[in-house]
């Protein structure tokens, strides 16, 4: 579950789907069911659902063919796993509070003051897709002090680039589905100061926007694989991939099918809760 | 900025600001039209430090002799022997990758937009907007479970007598890495494409039939050509995708394929005996340029997508 693993150019795409945007009506074309339309989602299936199922296969199978649940069970007390899952979760945590404190102030006193320079934000946040993690690491380790180098939270500013993209297209988002200009004008003509109209009033009606790039945020962190190997720190990633132990590589593949699974579970429930939000919203 | 200020006060202008200045004051007028840009100016410093600063300290390498000095040999050092190679293979695997799932995903995404099952037309929006972000580690594992030597599609394939291996499948290498690449590109061709033929008005195809257009005409002289540039972009995003990717193929094939992502990581973990370290950032400046003309190829065609969806 790495950031797109490449340049998360999916990531904002999702993160439009997840924030709150009123969708619009389609002329749908009715055609009659045709044999091929069959073949393709057959196979597509196939293709999507048969790693799944090896994978889960995997995960709750013993080295002897019994099915248990003793992989799982030997995964935390995998040498080295417990330290990883804390490290991706402190780097989590300030990712997201550093990526929030920046981007959500920035992007709402873009759109209420300076839309003029939504331009410029929507070139700079896009730039994390082009320049890949691996050439941004690379120029990062070579002119970063050393001081900064010696902490993981290195890592953690650079996620924020990292999650740019997608938290400011559903930022962005948010703001666009709402009346920005009159909340804001309403909250400071009753004495509500900058801050207070921020935190009062603005932060509730993005609230769906601004879960969903969180939730996004920390999906990418705890798969991030490119910049935290490079930088010598074994988040849970690198530590799936490092990892040598007995089982055949099971306890490696319970550890990934867990990430993706809790991955996928928590994706899906908050994209299919703003979309039942959206449908009530619409009345 | 001038014209937004004369029409509110900067709520964040210092209290001793907005209302309370002498129009004439010079110094005060100057602070009234930047106060308001002065908040962005935390992100932008950032962006500037977290993106600009590496990306710069890349080109600076780039041309950095180790021993001092400039120097253009790291870049043509770059496009000689294992790193030609390097860039050659990248650029085969991002073709091969984005060109069969960019085909593809236009039919899945053709299939399910015209689908009347509700449930099937949402549950693929919600599937591919997960699958095509979370590539990586994870998904390197869970085709070690598929395709790997002891891995359950491996085995039923074995069962009816068909040997991937023989056939010149072999999952740690380019076309494993090939296959797993669909797993995300595949998905991200739906997101991207389902837009476009959402655009696709029924009436263009009323109207086509009604001029007794068949299916296959109306393909040829309405739908292809005002799709093209959409899909076409698309694949030009999967395109990048696949070129910058790292993770996935070098948790897959423990590094030992000759790509280009690949050789910049062995340059940085210190795996490479060079005399010159800095190859590592010529090989890194080398993908900057050659997605910087992905990138403005995708300009182009947007604009020409732009020109009849929107």
């Amino acid at each position: 579950m790495a950031p797109l693993d490449a340049p998360s150019a999916g990531l904002d795409l999702l993160a439009e789907e997840m924030a709150p945007v009123p969708s619009f009506s389609t002329g749908r074309p009715r055609r009659r069911v045709r044999w091929w339309r069959g073949v393709v989602l057959v196979v597509t299936g196939a293709f999507f659902l048969i790693p799944i199922y090896a994978g889960l296969r995997f995960s709750f199978q013993g080295v002897n063919g019994h099915y248990s649940l003793s992989t799982l069970q030997q995964l935390p007390k995998a040498q080295g796993f417990t330290a990883a899952l804390w490290l991706s979760t402190k780097l989590a945590i300030a990712t997201v509070l550093v990526a929030v404190a920046l981007m959500v102030p920035t992007t709402v006193y873009v759109h209420l003051r300076l839309p003029r320079l939504r331009r410029l934000m929507d070139f700079i946040t896009v730039l994390p897709i082009v320049i890949p993690p691996i050439v941004l690491i690379a120029g990062v380790l070579a002119v970063a002090p050393l001081w900064l180098k010696a902490t993981p939270y290195l890592l953690s500013l650079m996620y924020v680039i990292l999650a740019m993209p997608f938290i400011y297209r559903s930022l962005d988002a948010g703001l666009l589905a709402i009346d920005l200009k009159t909340l804001s004008e309403a909250s400071r003509s009753l004495g509500g100061r900058w801050y207070s109209t921020l935190a009062r009033v603005i932060l509730p009606n993005i609230r769906p926007a601004l879960i969903s790039a969180a939730v996004l945020t920390l999906a990418m962190v705890f798969g991030e694989y490119t910049m935290a190997s490079l930088d010598l720190w074994t988040t849970v990633p690198v530590w799936i991939v490092q990892f040598n132990g007995a089982a055949n590589g099971h306890i490696q593949i319970a550890a990934a099918m867990a990430g993706l699974v809790v991955t996928w579970v928590v994706l899906t429930v908050i994209v299919s809760l703003d979309r039942s939000q959206r449908r009530r919203a619409r009345g | 900025m001038d014209t937004l200020e004369a029409t509110a006060p900067a709520p964040d202008a210092p209290a001793s600001g907005a209302g309370a200045v002498a129009p004439g004051s010079k110094r005060r007028s100057w602070w009234r039209r930047v106060a308001p840009g002065a908040a962005i100016v935390p992100f932008l410093l950032y962006a500037a430090l977290g993106i600009g600063i590496p990306t710069l300290g890349v080109l600076y390498f780039a041309f950095r002799a180790n021993s001092g000095g400039w120097t253009t040999a790291n870049v043509s050092a770059v496009v000689h022997g294992i790193y030609l190679i390097g860039f050659e293979n990248s650029i085969k695997l991002a073709l091969l990758t984005s060109i069969i799932p960019g085909i593809f995903g236009v039919f899945v995404a053709y299939a399910i937009h015209t689908s009347r099952s509700q449930w099937l037309r949402r549950m693929t929006a919600t599937a591919s907007g997960v699958l095509a972000n979370f590539g990586g580690v994870n998904l390197t594992f869970m085709f070690v479970a598929t395709l790997g030597s002891t891995g359950v599609l491996t085995l039923w394939l074995a069962a009816v007598h068909v040997n991937l291996t023989s056939l010149g499948f072999h999952l740690y290498t380019f076309s494993g890495v090939a296959v797993v690449y669909m797993y995300f590109q595949v998905p991200l061709m739906v997101l991207v494409i389902t837009p476009a033929l959402v655009g696709l008005r029924p009436s263009w195809r009323e109207a086509a039939e009604n001029m007794g257009a068949s299916s296959w005409r109306y393909w040829r002289h309405v739908g292809v050509p005002v799709l093209m540039p959409s899909v076409l972009g698309g694949m030009l995003l999967l395109f990048g995708s696949a070129f910058a990717a790292y993770a996935t193929a070098q948790s897959l094939t423990t590094g030992i394929i000759a790509l280009s992502p690949i050789q910049i990581g062995n340059f940085i973990n210190g795996n490479v005996f060079s005399n010159d370290q800095n190859i590592g950032y010529a090989i890194a400046f080398g993908m900057l340029v050659i997605l910087a003309a992905v990138m403005i190829l995708y300009n182009y065609v947007q604009k020409r997508a732009s020109r009849w969806l929107h």
